[in-house]
C-alpha cells in the first residue's frame, strides 16, 4: 500500500548538503505495523516528514519515491495532497501539547479539519468527532475541554482520535508515546493496537525505544546514520539482531526481570550527518570491526528474510552460520565469539522455551 | 511523605507524572519551602544535624547547596550556550570553595571532568560542540565541583539516547562506589532505576506508595500501584502478556484530597476502608508498604506481569 524507494533528503545549507536520510526503502503493507527506531539524529523523523510530504525548507527530497495507493506523492502540489491527507492518510505528532492548538476546544479542531477535507454537515460533524473520542476512551464532553483541561494521555489519545476521524488506511506515528509515564505509555500501546485490529489502518511507528514497539509491531526496521542498518520481522530481530548497531541497542537496555548484569551501551556518540564516517557508518562504534569497515561502504543485504548493512554478511551464497565459521573470511575470532554470543543468550533462548 | 537516604546510597524515586517527584527535590534543594515537616541533613549519631528551616546564614545555605546539588533533566537547557562549559564548573568552585586560587580552579575543574569521563580538553568547548550525553556529564561535573555528597538528579538520562544511557547509569554507578556520593534518583524507567539504584520509593499522588531494597521491591511488589508500574515496563526480552488488568484509569487530582486511598479509582482490589481511611506506611524491616489489603496480611494481586 506504501511503498518507499530510494528515498533521499538533503538539508540544504550554506556550506554543504546534508544528508538527512540515505537511499531508503521498503513497503507497508495494508494493516500492518511497521515500527521504525533508531537514535536522535538518524534521520527517523526526516523520514516521516518525507512520507507525509510535509518537509519544508531547508529540507527537500532529493531522490526517490514515496507511492501510496499507487500514485507517487513527491513532487505534488498542496491541493493535490489535501485530497490524500487526512482521508487516506494521516500524522500523529510527538507533542501532543505542541501540536493541539491551545485556544480552541477539541471539538472545535476537530471541526476545522473535517470541514478543511469536505465534511460540512454540521450533524455528521458532530456524530463523528464523538464517536472517535469513544473509541479512544474518551467521553464525548471533553470535546467541550480544551488542552490543558486533559492529562498527557488524554491529550495523546485525543490526537489519535483526531487522526482517525476520515478512517484512513495509514496512520503515521511520530514518537506519541515518549511524553507519557510507562503506564500511560504502555495503555495508550494497547489502545493503537485495538484500534488497528478494529479499523485495520497500516501504521508506521517511529520511535527511539526499541523496546516499546517488541510486542505492537510487525516488522521492524532500525535506522542509523540516514540508513537502513536492519529490516526484518520484529521478533526475528530481537531474537537474533544480525547488525552490530541492533545488537548494541539491545543491551543498552536495562531488564527489569533476571539478573543484575552490567552493561556497556555503545561507545562513542551517533555522527554528526555533516561529517559521516567513511565506509561502513557504524565502524567507530563496532564491537567486531576488521579491517574492511572503513574503507568499503557496505550494502543493504538479503540474509534469510532480514535485511542487513553490514560487511560481515555481504559473501553471497553461505548461510550466516556457516560463514562464521568459513575460513575465507579473514580470521576473525571477534566476530565468531560474537555472533556465538548473540545466538547463546540466555535471555533468548529463555523465550524461545515460552 | 518520610524517607531518608543512607551515605554512599542510590534512591530511585518512581512514579508517575504529576506524583510530586520533582517537588520532592525541589524541597531538597531548597527551591520550595515545605508547607510542614523537616528535611536534616548530614545527621549521625552524635549530631542530629540541622533542619533546612533553622539554615539561616548565607555560609550555611551556600554550603548546603554545594554539598546538595541538582542535575537536571533537560542537558540543552540547562548550560548556558554562550560560554566554555568550564564556565560553570569554575564559577561554582568560585562560589563554593573561595579559598582556591584560579590555577587551582582550573586544576580541579579539570579533576572533575576527568572523573566524568570527559577529559580536560572538553573543558575549552562550547556546549553545542557536546552531544546530549556529554552534556549531561558536565551536569554531574559540575556538581562534584562542590564537593557533592547528595545529587539530586531528577530525569538525568530521560532525555539521552538509549545507547548513551547506560553509560551515563554506569557513571552515577562509580560515583557512588568510588567516591561515596550519595544520589537520589527520580526516574520513571523501573528498569533504568534497577540497573543502579539499591533502594526503590514508589510515589503515587504525592505520598509514598511503597518503599524498600529495590531488588525486593520489584521481585515481589505489594502495593496494587508499584504492580502496575512493573507490569507496564516493556520488556522485550520477554514475551507479551496481553489480558489481564489492562489499566485505563488517570492520575488523580490532589487539590483538596479527601481521606482514602488515592489509588482506589483505578484499584481492581480495593475494599471498602480505602474509600474512608488514608492508608498509612508500615512495614516490616527495610520494606515498606501503604495499602490497606496488603497491610491486612491478604496477597495483593492486582496487577500481574
Amino acid at each position: 500500500m506504501l511503498e518507499v524507494s530510494g528515498l533521499s533528503v538533503d538539508y540544504v545549507l550554506d556550506r554543504a548538503d546534508v544528508r538527512a536520510v540515505d537511499n531508503v526503502s521498503f513497503t507497508v503493507g495494508r494493516g500492518e505495523f511497521l515500527g521504525i527506531v533508531g537514535e536522535s539524529g538518524c534521520g527517523k523523523s526526516t523520514l516521516l516528514f518525507a512520507i507525509a510530504q510535509l518537509l519544508a525548507p531547508p529540507a527537500r527530497i532529493a531522490a526517490g519515491s514515496v507511492t501510496f495507493k499507487g500514485s507517487n506523492l513527491v513532487g505534488l502540489t498542496d491541493g493535490q495532497l489535501s485530497a490524500v491527507r487526512w482521508r487516506d492518510m494521516s500524522v500523529v505528532m510527538q507533542s501532543a501539547m505542541n501540536a493541539l492548538n491551545p485556544v480552541k476546544s477539541i471539538g472545535a479542531q476537530y471541526r476545522d479539519v473535517m470541514r478543511a477535507h469536505g465534511k460540512t454537515s454540521r450533524d455528521e460533524i458532530a456524530a463523528r468527532s464523538a464517536e472517535v473520542l469513544r473509541m479512544v476512551g474518551i467521553d464525548r464532553a471533553h470535546l467541550r475541554s480544551f488542552p490543558h483541561q486533559l492529562s498527557g494521555g488524554m491529550r495523546q489519545r485525543a490526537m489519535i482520535a483526531m487522526a482517525l476521524l476520515f478512517t484512513p488506511d495509514l496512520v503515521i506515528m511520530d514518537e506519541p508515546t515518549s511524553a507519557l509515564d510507562v503506564v500511560a505509555q504502555r495503555s495508550l500501546m494497547v489502545q493503537i493496537k485495538e484500534l488497528q485490529r478494529l479499523l485495520g489502518f497500516a501504521v508506521v511507528f517511529v520511535t527511539h525505544d526499541m523496546s516499546l514497539v517488541s510486542h505492537f509491531s510487525d516488522r521492524l526496521m532500525v535506522m542509523y546514520a540516514g540508513q537502513v542498518a536492519e529490516l526484518g520481522a520484529t521478533r526475528r530481530v530481537f531474537d537474533d539482531p544480525l547488525h552490530p548497531y541492533t545488537r548494541g541497542l539491545l543491551e543498552a537496555f536495562p531488564s527489569i526481570r533476571g539478573p543484575r548484569v552490567p552493561l556497556k551501551g555503545i561507545p562513542g556518540s551517533p555522527p554528526d550527518l555533516s561529517v559521516i564516517p567513511t565506509g561502513c557508518r557504524f565502524h567507530p562504534r563496532c564491537p567486531v570491526v576488521y579491517e574492511p569497515c572503513p574503507e568499503v561502504a557496505p550494502e543493504l543485504v538479503d540474509s534469510e528474510g532480514t535485511l542487513v548493512r553490514c560487511l560481515r554478511y555481504t559473501e553471497e551464497g553461505a548461510s550466516r552460520d556457516e560463514r562464521a565459521a568459513a575460513s575465507s573470511r579473514p580470521p576473525d575470532q571477534a566476530f565468531q565469539d560474537w555472533r556465538g554470543a548473540v545466538q547463546a543468550d540466555p535471555a533468548r533462548r529463555r523465550r524461545r522455551e515460552l | 511523605m518520610s524517607f531518608s537516604i543512607g551515605e554512599r546510597e542510590i534512591v530511585a524515586l518512581a512514579g508517575e507524572s504529576g506524583s510530586g517527584k520533582s517537588t520532592i527535590a525541589r524541597l531538597l534543594a531548597r527551591v520550595y519551602q515545605p508547607t510542614s515537616g523537616e528535611v536534616y541533613f548530614a545527621q549521625s549519631e552524635e549530631d542530629p544535624g540541622t533542619p533546612l528551616s533553622a539554615m539561616r546564614s548565607r555560609r550555611a545555605r551556600l554550603r548546603y547547596s554545594s554539598e546538595v546539588p541538582m542535575v537536571f533533566q533537560d542537558p540543552f537547557a540547562s548550560i548556558n550556550p554562550v560560554f566554555r562549559v568550564s564556565h560553570g564548573v569554575l564559577r561554582s568552585l568560585k562560589l563554593h570553595r573561595p579559598e582556591l586560587s584560579a590555577k587551582e580552579r582550573q586544576a580541579e575543574a579539570a579533576r572533575v571532568f576527568e572523573v566524568v569521563g570527559l577529559g580536560a580538553a572538553m573543558l575549552e568547548r562550547y556546549p553545542h560542540e557536546l552531544s546530549g550525553g556529554q552534556r549531561q556529564r558536565v551536569g554531574f561535573a559540575q556538581a562534584l565541583a562542590g564537593r557533592a555528597r547528595l545529587i539530586l538528579a531528577d530525569e538525568p538520562v530521560s532525555m539521552l539516547d538509549v545507547s548513551i544511557r547506560i553509560g551515563l547509569l554506569n557513571l552515577m554507578a562509580s560515583l557512588r562506589d568510588t567516591m561515596g556520593v550519595s544520589i537520589l534518583y527520580i526516574t520513571h524507567d523501573i528498569a533504568s532505576a534497577r540497573y543502579v539504584a539499591d533502594r526503590l520509593i514508589v510515589m503515587y499522588a504525592g505520598q509514598i506508595a511503597e518503599s524498600g531494597p529495590i531488588e525486593e521491591v520489584l521481585a515481589d511488589p505489594r502495593h496494587p500501584y508499584t504492580q502496575l508500574l512493573v507490569s507496564a515496563v516493556p520488556d522485550p526480552r520477554a514475551a507479551l502478556s496481553v489480558g489481564g488488568e489492562t489499566d485505563t484509569g488517570e492520575p488523580p487530582k490532589v487539590i483538596d484530597p479527601t481521606p482514602g486511598c488515592r489509588f482506589r479509582f483505578r484499584c481492581p482490589i480495593a475494599i471498602d476502608p480505602c474509600a474512608t481511611v488514608t492508608p498509612e506506611l508500615t512495614g516490616t524491616g527495610a520494606r515498606e508498604v501503604a495499602c490497606h489489603v496488603a497491610q491486612s496480611g491478604a496477597e495483593v494481586k492486582a496487577f500481574t506481569s
